[in-house]
């Protein structure tokens, strides 16, 4: 008889976080016992496995900081040489370069998604480019250097 | 939220919208999920080989025989989404769009077929600010939310 394999799914899980690093999410998929195949990349990781074990990783994932973690689905596994750069002879594999224009939106993204969450209002856009004034820089400065 | 909605996404690969219609709450039709059937069915072997005799008439469906291959090729994955589509995220001057997405004449057509289309669509610019951002997925969660409510009724 043979047997029936469960549909295996590719999920893209892109990393935008402050407080998380891809090998710390790589760590707690490790550290669980889903029998998924993780990749670790330069954005995220690419996990492999069953539909529903994916599907559990993802979530688990994305909950340790909900709105910095972007996730979506990938056709092609994890490593597969039509699309592994190992085997293709390096250069971007296709499909990363509109993946990394995406990226660079990702922190504006996850803060729009933290202000929702919020319920802020939204921000009125400037009509015309004023000066900085100084109390603003200084408040940018100090904000970038508590982070 | 248990309410689905399949909400069709242009670009089609993209992950910002790929996520923000999961996390609100509705199913992306990508076509990541296409090239997955494609990819990974063993009777299939890899590109350009992974096309059957069924595909170019799926894409004939959308486009005529004197159409450049390519668009028909791509409608065979692209068409099928938005005859299953029950909304719509269209969103203008994504920053890249070449490699698989980049056909210019596929991505009008797709988008001529989901205009004409009954289905409610929204529109919007890519995001390049982070005001712009915010006003971005404030519009999407808003769209997303009434779908849910719309699907409800």
């Amino acid at each position: 008889m043979t047997d029936v394999k469960q549909e295996e799914i590719t999920k893209v899980i892109v990393i935008s976080s402050d407080k998380v690093l891809p090998v710390d999410a790589a760590m707690r998929i490790y550290e669980s016992e889903f029998s998924v195949t993780v990749k670790e990349t330069c954005f995220g990781l690419i996990v492999t496995g069953p539909a529903e074990e994916v599907l559990a990783v993802t979530e688990e994932i994305r909950k340790l900081d909900k709105n910095h973690i972007f996730v979506k689905d990938r056709g092609f596994p994890a490593g597969d040489e039509r699309r592994c750069r190992a085997v293709r002879g390096g250069g971007p594999r296709p499909g990363f370069h509109f993946l990394r224009e995406e990226v660079q939106m990702l922190p504006a993204i996850g803060v729009a998604l933290d202000e929702l969450e919020a319920k802020e209002p939204v921000r009125e856009s400037p009509t015309k480019k004023d000066k900085l004034k100084v109390s603003e820089l200084e408040r940018i400065i100090e904000a970038e250097l508590a982070r | 939220m248990s309410v689905l909605a399949k909400v069709f996404i242009y670009p089609v690969n993209s992950l910002i919208l790929a996520d923000l219609v999961e996390r609100f709450g509705h199913k992306p039709l990508a076509v990541m999920n296409q090239v997955r059937e494609k990819v990974t069915n063993i009777s299939l072997d890899s590109p350009p080989v992974n096309i059957t005799p069924e595909d170019p008439k799926v894409g004939l469906r959308y486009a005529a025989v004197e159409v450049p291959p390519g668009v028909r090729g791509r409608m065979a994955l692209i068409g099928p989404l938005i005859e299953d589509a029950e909304a719509a995220i269209i969103v203008s001057d994504p920053p890249t769009d070449f490699g698989c997405v980049g056909c210019n004449r596929t991505n009008e057509l797709m988008k001529y077929l989901v205009r004409s289309k009954d289905i409610p669509i929204l529109e919007l610019r890519y995001p390049e600010s982070e005001e712009s951002a915010q006003e971005f997925v404030y519009k999407i969660a808003a769209f997303l939310d009434a779908m849910s409510g719309e699907v409800e009724k």
